[in-house]
């Protein structure tokens, strides 16, 4: 792993703007946004799987998009290999969307049904004018679903994803994402709709491919666990904002954000001695809307160790440990 | 005697492309206050098991076969009037997937709350909703939102309120059928605390049907696996997650990646049968890594390998 990073995210921000109702704007209401994504800033290295952890809302999805493009940024920067890509114009994006590929959550939602596996496969091979003619391409299909293990290719490429169970839906997806050779690729939940005696063997072939391609992945999910197995760090979202960055060992054994203490306890185990005991989950209620984010620290209405700072001010992110970064009054000076 | 007994249950879809063997000649006890935890991969009928038990399989299911004793009487029997005057709800009553979806929007959380009190216990309306305060109360939610619509609430509140729902009746059992499954970490952990207290609170018996053996090993007394339509292994919470003996059960265990402890996660390979045509033998011949020969021919029986713990699989029965 060199230490050159592919991905730099520079406090970047997505905020969605609210209908206002009729009222609101004979009244002329001001706009309210959802402020999905507010300020963040990381740095993945090339060949790194870099884990984004939250729970439902948290703008972890939003945060993929973003670096993909496929939604504009309201504020902030995107680099890609050191190059700027925040603001470049459509056409010039175009090429490097072979480089940025992403692999959706849903595999049943992610495959038009009315395409055959050869035909999802080859439409970024048409659009990105890769192969002469459709034997070449499909030569090339055929090796990307070789790659992925659904072999014999000859036996898939005529399929409907409804002829496909879950898991080998799932490696259709990985290889419509692996066909242009990309660099750095988004897994949005990739494993999460798949049951779980088959998501192992998901996530063991995006690892394989990873060492084999050198590539990177923004490897996004809930699960803490799955995060833990997969990525090397990882970086945990509440409303918009990380709170707590670190290698997912660190993370897992010395979490310091309280967020991330109450996340790691409220994880359960297949343990049977855990029937005898309540989880000690320490914050309470839920995470408010991110329409109407709660000031100085967004996290203090449910910390259990809210001091009078955090009401009034935000946390700056602040080094405990080389590598350990944590956004908590806790651990920052005023 | 046993709370329930079921005996040979057998829930087929008779559909045009040939029938479903959904579940298959399941068996199995539970007693009063005792949670039993079912578990197995999308598609081996655990729900469908669930469905069964208060009758409430969709066309073209039917229960085929088989006996479903509650408290001695067999339900597959009784009249469909008698069933819902004495049993369902009133003494079994169920918290569905995804039940956050499952109120109805148009009406407040009170006049939902109501409604099962005003058909069974024939209360007025007023009553009812003064009554269901109560439960509310119960599950730690306001009482004050008899009032209030389920769009107001949060997914986790939602989901407490069925399950104030689904006790209002003082039911002797509980099915939950995937609980917390769209449902946040930390609201999830709240909710399975809650149903760990309500279950001591009010000796319950839940029949508590996951994808998810870590919430399993949560809340149950008593684990069930199912594959394809059939237990292959049933016995006490520890002796499933601390000797597995069905490799599908093994198999299953290591393939749940653990937060405290690092190593290599495996899989089964390949894809559950099509239940319209499942394998001959054991159900599970095609995907294990132990198959012998007498396992492609013949289906194992139920052998008992210690005390309370019951395995089909050939490793364990000689023929």
């Amino acid at each position: 792993m060199t230490q050159q990073p592919i991905i730099k995210v520079q406090n970047l921000k997505k905020y969605f703007p609210l209908r206002r109702g009729l009222i609101g704007f004979l009244k002329g209401a001001p706009i309210r946004y959802v402020k999905a994504v507010d300020g963040i800033s990381f740095e993945i290295k090339k060949g790194e799987v870099f884990g984004l952890v939250g729970e439902s809302g948290c703008g972890k999805t939003t945060t993929g998009r973003l670096i993909l493009r496929l939604i504009e940024p309201t504020e902030g920067r995107i680099f890609y290999n050191g190059r700027d890509i925040t603001r470049i114009p459509k056409k010039e994006l175009r090429p490097l969307r072979r480089e940025l590929q992403v692999i959706f959550q849903d595999p049943y939602g992610s495959l038009d049904p009315r395409f055959t596996v050869a035909s999802i496969i080859e439409e970024p091979l048409i659009i990105h004018k890769i192969g002469d003619s459709s034997r070449e391409r499909i030569e090339l299909i055929s090796k990307a679903l070789e790659e992925v293990k659904l072999t014999p290719p000859e036996e898939f490429l005529w399929r409907y994803p409804h002829q496909l169970s879950g898991g080998q839906r799932q490696r259709v997806a990985i290889a419509r994402a692996l066909i242009l050779k990309p660099k750095f690729i988004v897994a949005d939940e990739p494993v999460s709709m798949l049951d779980v005696s088959i998501r192992a063997e998901i996530l063991n072939l995006m690892e394989e491919l990873r060492e084999k391609y050198g590539l990177t992945y923004l490897f996004i999910t809930h699960d803490l666990a799955v995060a833990r197995y997969f990525s090397h760090r990882i970086a945990v979202m509440y409303l918009g904002k990380i709170v707590e960055m670190a290698d997912s060992d660190t993370i897992v054994e010395n979490p310091l954000h309280p967020y991330t203490q109450a996340l790691i306890a409220a994880v359960p185990e297949p343990d049977p001695s855990n029937r005898e005991k309540r989880r000690e989950i320490k914050i309470k209620g839920e995470v408010p809307s991110a329409a109407a984010i709660p000031p100085g620290c967004r996290f203090h209405p449910r910390c259990p160790y809210a001091m009078k700072i955090c009401k009034e001010k935000e946390p700056p992110m602040v080094e405990v440990e080389p590598g350990h970064q944590v956004a908590c009054w806790l651990y920052a000076k005023a | 005697m046993p709370l329930l007994e079921v005996k040979n249950l057998k829930t087929y879809f008779y559909t045009t492309r040939g029938i479903v063997k959904a579940v298959d000649n399941v068996s199995f006890v539970l007693d009063r206050g005792e949670v039993l935890g079912v578990a197995g991969e999308s598609g081996c009928g655990k729900s469908t098991m669930a469905y069964s038990i208060i009758r409430i399989v969709p066309p073209p299911g039917r229960i085929a076969g088989g006996q479903v004793l509650f408290d001695g009487t067999d339900l597959t029997k009784l009249p469909e009037e008698e069933l819902n005057r004495k049993y369902r709800w009133q003494r079994i009553s169920m918290v569905f997937q995804g039940a956050m979806n499952a109120l109805n929007p148009v009406y407040t959380v009170g006049h939902q709350l109501a409604e099962p009190l005003v058909y069974h216990k024939g209360m007025d309306k007023r009553e009812a909703i003064e009554y269901s305060k109560k439960y509310l109360e119960l599950v730690g939610l306001e009482p004050d939102l008899v009032k209030r619509y389920p769009h107001e609430l949060s997914g986790g509140m939602k989901q407490r309120v069925m399950i104030a729902m689904a006790l209002l009746l003082k039911p002797d059992l509980v099915i939950a059928d995937e609980p917390t499954t769209a449902l946040d970490v930390i609201v999830q952990a709240q909710i399975l605390n809650l149903l760990k207290d309500l279950q001591h609170q009010l000796n319950l018996s839940i029949i508590l049907i996951t994808h998810d053996l870590s919430i399993i090993a949560e809340l149950a007394h008593k684990v069930a696996i199912m594959y394809a339509g059939k237990i292959v292994e049933l016995g006490k919470s520890e002796q499933i997650f601390n000797n597995s003996r069905h490799p599908y059960t093994q198999k299953l265990l290591s393939s749940i990646p653990r937060l405290r402890e690092r190593r290599k996660l495996e899989f089964i390979p390949g894809v559950p049968p099509d239940l319209r045509a499942p394998p001959p033998g054991c159900r599970f011949h095609p995907r294990c890594p132990f198959v012998m020969d007498v396992c492609r021919v013949e289906e194992p029986p139920m052998v008992e390998v210690e005390p309370g713990h019951q395995v089909a699989c050939w490793l364990y029965t000689k023929r």
